[in-house]
């Protein structure tokens, strides 16, 4: 849906692709209260994610995790400057439209609460507000954006600061990506077929290398070399969901994350910034967790 | 610049959308450098600002010490040009900026952080610059500030229709609001070039 406007024409595919774009090279925070938002902010986040408990939090305490309460989200609103995201449920269309009525900048449609619909993602061509969605490979990132999504992160496992699931998602699509550039044109039909993903997007991808949207990473990140890690790896930027707010010293671990994701190939930086951060988050290994506890398992 | 080779231009890669500004001008012919320190800096004849957090370039700036040779260089004479958090870096003033956040200055103007509101009231428009000629460009506002209000050594380049001020010049600073660099029209970056290869 697109608007005309005394200010020109709203929610159309450059706009809602092009925030993203100023989001590069930069850190996305999860947040729980204003308070933290401010930290966020005052350490160089370049957007929070406005959320009622952390994923590790949603871990431990079970039940099903839903969008946040709307009085929170807007006084994190409020606190801050920076873009507010917040999540809704997968195929969760009505929270999606209230997360657009309260005014978020950007729409998580996340793995880690629980999915409200097992069969369909929510229709992101038809808000204002541009979507994220996570993705474990190429095919899935492309259904995503064949639904509007105007963003991708790699999934990676939330909660858990094991950053091995992050390693693998973006390692694969760019792999896939990479795979992609190097068929002839006749291939790529089967490409597609395989990738379950849209012709016109893998003849897209096979042309220019790269996805017609921001890709950022996600998912157990916690320290400052991990951000960097994601970045030489090729993502866009980084969010970081447990790992600050979960650790010793919040607004240290934020600031360092922040530099590490700008000077991610310069080890010396890393370096430095990586000193006397504290406790990092606990952190649960991925291959501990049972299957049904896998979220990025969610969404398909 | 010295000699007849090809300007070298430098764009601040601290975070925000460099590599399309650098895609952009490397396809005008220049020699494009990313720069997040200040020997970077020094080597440059002039300097692009890209979109992005301005309050992240702001202290990643200052943290690494790239804001008082950015100061120091703008003074001098470098072309600068600013789009959207750019365009808050070099303002002199900054309306709205979060706690503690600074500009390096040098554009007789006060602008406004997030002017329209949020990601929702985004938009893209045409507008019409007479410096790059009769035909409108197509410009695309993300979050976008607003030149609140211009200094006498400032002069707009263009305004929206309610007559707020959306790009700015003074000597061999240029700045927008907007984001040329993710439109294909590149008027804005021919017109910065002509000032760098003037310098």
């Amino acid at each position: 849906m697109t608007n005309s406007t005394a200010t020109g024409e709203q929610g159309s595919n450059r706009v809602k692709r092009g925030l993203a774009e100023m989001l590069k090279g930069g850190v996305i925070m999860d947040v729980v209260t204003p308070e933290q938002a401010r930290i966020a902010e005052d350490a160089g986040a370049v957007a929070v994610m406005a959320l009622e408990r952390v994923p590790a939090d949603i871990r431990s305490q079970g039940g099903v995790a839903r969008m946040s309460d709307p009085d929170l989200i807007e006084a994190i609103i409020a606190e801050v400057s920076i873009p507010v995201m917040a999540k809704a449920r997968i195929g969760h269309f009505v929270e999606a439209q209230v997360l657009q009525a309260l005014n978020v900048d950007y729409i998580d449609e996340s793995e880690v609460l629980s999915p409200a619909d097992y069969v369909n993602h929510i229709d992101k061509w038809g808000f204002n507000v541009p979507f994220v969605c996570g993705a474990t490979n190429l095919g899935e990132a492309l259904r995503r954006i064949n639904e509007g999504a105007a963003m991708i992160r790699s999934k990676g496992e939330a909660g858990t600061g094991d950053v091995s699931e992050a390693t693998k998602h973006i390692r694969k699509i760019k792999s896939e990506i990479a795979q992609l550039t190097s068929m002839s044109k006749d291939e790529l039909y089967v490409a597609a077929k395989e990738l379950q993903a849209p012709y016109e997007l893998v003849a897209e991808i096979a042309e220019t290398g790269k996805l017609p949207v921001v890709l950022f990473t996600a998912g157990g990140v916690a320290t400052p070399a991990d951000a960097a890690m994601m970045m030489q790896l090729g993502a866009d930027g980084v969010f970081v969901g447990s790992g600050i707010f979960k650790s010793g010293s919040p607004e240290k671990r934020a600031a360092a994350v922040v530099k590490a994701t700008t000077f991610y190939d310069d080890p010396a930086v890393i370096a430095e910034v990586s000193r006397g951060l504290g406790e990092a988050m606990v952190g649960i290994n991925v291959s501990d967790l049972a299957a049904p506890h896998r979220l990025a398992e969610r969404g398909w | 610049m010295a000699g007849n080779g090809a300007p070298t231009v430098g764009v601040l890669a601290l975070q925000g959308d460099f590599r399309e500004h650098a895609n952009v001008l490397r396809g005008l012919g220049a020699d494009v450098t990313l720069v997040r320190r200040p020997e970077e800096l020094a080597a440059v004849d002039g300097l692009v600002i890209p979109g992005g957090e301005s309050s992240v370039m702001d202290k990643l700036s200052r943290t690494f010490g790239l804001a008082e040779p950015l100061k120091e260089a703008i003074d001098a004479g470098l072309p600068v040009y600013g789009t959207c958090a750019g365009l808050i870096m070099l303002a002199d003033t900054i309306v709205d900026g979060i706690r503690g956040q600074r500009s390096l200055g040098g554009l007789d103007v006060a602008v406004r952080r997030n002017a329209f509101g949020s990601q929702g009231d985004s938009f893209e428009t045409d507008l019409d610059v007479p410096a790059l000629g009769w035909h409108p460009l197509h410009a695309v506002f993300i979050r976008a500030p607003i030149v609140e209000s211009v200094g006498p050594r400032a002069k707009p380049l263009a305004a929206l229709t309610d007559g707020r001020v959306v790009a700015v010049e003074q000597g061999n600073l240029l700045g927008t609001s907007f984001h040329p660099e993710v439109t294909g029209d590149t008027r804005f970056h021919e017109y910065f070039l002509a000032k760098v290869r003037a310098a």
